[in-house]
């Protein structure tokens, strides 16, 4: 075995390793711990040194400070989720103490209360909440079109050679950079022309011509399939289509859960668009309602305000917890790391 | 042209076709329209007229464009280099050996997934002078937090403070890279007898750079256009419109005062806004970013 940096090091110094452990992360640890194992010096441990107390103390408080500042930052941030929760479960009147953290008695009616205002009726059995479901269809259909177009493209871009194909795909990332105000309104007019205004369709329709982040983060994945699976299904007498279809889309599972969750949270959570196309209460969005909502009792009913914004967030919150590892971890990075 | 290329040639365009049509109809066309918009009197209801460089020159003598260019500007300043070393400081402390990284890492992402419309809901009663939670915290600490959106100095600051709830995924990219420096790095920094500072600086910061330099970019572009939280918070821009950004003023243009050529001819210069600061942006830091791989 090789000599590591911190096996040369003279006896009573082990700076080197000590620091070097504290900023290892997770997935270099055991093989640091092996090179430390293997090599320890057979001699039996020098007796503390004050230098090396010193150097304990120092560690545990560079160690306390790192937790205080974690712990502190995440309290500070979770507090106008606690509020949000906590300001929606009260009395009008207790909204107004900001000093009693909690209600005295949960009103849990203030939730179907704010969905009433929100534009959900029951009669019966049937509910009928057309800003819910207006979101659902339109989010439902982008998730369809994103995945179905971009995968397209990507698999375009990554499995046929064509003169101007690398260009063609630099223009396309190039075009991710265009800000949404600058063809915001000639959109706007050509939806018009159309008479799509106050329709759901300019809000689903853009979805199914694919997204140059989705095609890319594709493209790359595609790129990497082994030729010989396309061969094999060539062989079998697969089309380009069906090849696309049938092979390349069940091996794209994280992919394609990537660019749902990304577009699921994009739409569910977009307002500008609706904004501008959708004007009649039984076409609008939750986004929507939600801000209607401010402008019409924002001010009297705060805590009915606070569960309609609880209401609005929580199917993102959820799908944040059910798919996390996908936010943190590999879905972030995905793209840049290619 | 053998018969295979002609072949993939064939194949290909119809594969990325889609993107194709959506870039002429959705990118393309409308550029050029807006471009045409711009020298443009259009309200809409009557077919464009043509008035020449009109829609840029009376840019100059309106008083909330240059308010609403200010104030955008100011924002973009604070918010973006904020928000860089606040997400890259959280970052370097959950790189640490700590207990329960995953879990913090979910805590500071989580506030970056809620829906804009609920954040400034969320917000517009957090800065509430009078009934909001930031006064009161203020007050316990003894200091009397301002009227936050009837001051017009304070406006922009609250803007600036309410966007550092969402780092979350400018801080997931900046501890991706961290995960990626190899540690072999720190420890020949060690044995040169360089303390934590001189490693952050001689060996963190230029290897995250290019996602520093990422995020930077992607801040400043996001930034300029602006739009849900100052539209929900502030609908009328707040006092003496010091809360009204650039993106506001062109959707009021369009949508509200039905001033299509206007609106687009901001729009442009909007464009360049971002394409000036990106491009200095570019030459003051891209020198200083360090790509490991090439």
């Amino acid at each position: 075995m090789t000599q590591t940096t911190s096996d040369i090091l003279p006896a009573g110094q082990p700076d080197a390793r000590g620091a070097a452990a504290i900023t290892a992360n997770a997935a270099d640890l055991p093989h640091a711990q092996r090179n430390g194992d293997a090599l320890q010096p057979p001699s039996p441990a020098p007796p503390p040194s004050r230098r090396d107390t010193s150097l304990r103390r120092q560690r545990l408080l560079g160690k306390l400070a790192i937790y205080t500042t974690l712990i502190g930052g995440a309290i500070a941030l979770l507090i106008p989720f606690f509020w949000l929760v906590s300001n929606s479960l009260k009395t009008d009147q207790e909204v107004s103490k900001i000093s009693q953290i909690l209600p005295a008695v949960p009103q849990w009616g203030n939730y179907p209360e704010a969905l009433r205002r929100l534009g959900m009726t029951v009669d019966g059995w049937a509910v009928y909440f057309p800003a819910l479901s207006n979101t659902v269809v339109i989010t439902v259909l982008c998730v369809v079109g994103q995945v179905i177009s971009s995968s397209l493209v990507g698999y375009g871009f990554a499995r046929y050679r064509f003169q101007g194909r690398d260009t063609t795909f630099m223009i396309m990332l190039a075009t991710m950079m265009l800000p949404a105000q600058v063809t915001m309104i000639p959109v706007f007019l050509l939806f018009r022309g159309l008479g799509w205004v106050d329709t759901l369709l300019p809000l689903i329709v853009p979805a199914f011509f694919g997204t140059p982040f989705f095609i890319f983060m594709f493209r790359q994945f595609f790129a990497q399939v082994p030729e010989e699976l396309l061969e094999a299904a060539r062989i079998d007498g697969a089309g380009h289509l069906s090849t696309w279809w049938r092979i390349m889309l069940p091996l794209s599972g994280p992919v394609i859960a990537i660019v749902a969750i990304y577009t699921f949270m994009f739409t569910w959570n977009d307002f500008m668009t609706p904004l501008i196309y959708l004007n009649s209460p039984e076409n609008r969005t939750l986004a929507l309602e939600l801000n209607a909502f401010n402008g019409q009792y924002g001010v009297e009913n705060r805590e009915l305000l606070m569960a309609a914004s609880c209401v609005t967030m929580l199917p993102c919150v959820l799908l944040f917890f059910a798919a996390q590892r996908y936010f943190v971890d590999n879905g972030a990075s995905a793209g840049l790391k290619g | 042209m053998t018969r295979h290329t002609r072949r993939q040639l064939r194949l290909g365009l119809l594969f990325i076709s889609p993107w194709i049509v959506g870039f002429v109809t959705f990118g393309l066309y409308p550029i050029a329209m807006a471009l045409y918009y711009s020298f443009n009197d259009y309200d809409v209801l009557r077919d464009p007229v043509w008035v020449g460089t009109l829609n840029y020159r009376d840019m100059f003598t309106d008083d909330v464009f240059w308010k609403a260019l200010w104030n955008t500007l100011v924002y973009a300043v604070f918010s973006v280099p904020l928000g860089l070393v606040l997400s890259l400081l959280v970052a370097v402390l959950l790189n640490r050996e700590i207990v329960g990284r995953s879990v913090f890492r979910t805590l500071f992402y989580i506030p970056a997934i809620v829906p804009l419309v609920a954040v400034g809901m969320v917000w517009l009663w957090m800065f509430n002078g009078d009934l909001g939670l930031v006064n009161y915290l203020l007050g316990l600490v003894g200091i009397e937090g301002p009227q936050w959106f009837a001051d017009a100095s304070w406006t922009k600051p609250m803007l600036v403070l309410s966007s550092m709830w969402q780092i979350g995924g400018s801080m997931v990219l900046c501890l991706a890279a961290l995960q990626d420096v190899p540690r072999s790095l720190y420890e020949s920094a060690d044995l040169d007898g360089a303390g934590p500072a001189a490693q952050f600086w001689n060996v963190t910061v230029p290897m995250v750079s290019p996602v520093l330099y990422f995020n930077l970019i992607i801040g400043i572009i996001g930034a300029i256009q602006e739009f849900v939280k100052p539209f929900v918070m502030l609908p009328d821009g707040g006092p003496d419109r010091s809360g009204y950004l650039f993106a506001v003023y062109i959707y009021e243009s369009a949508f509200r005062y039905n001033n299509m050529g206007y609106a687009c001819a901001m729009a442009v210069v909007l464009f360049f806004m971002i394409v000036v600061l990106t491009w200095m942006a570019n030459r003051m830091v891209s020198s200083r970013v360090y790509y490991a791989a090439e």
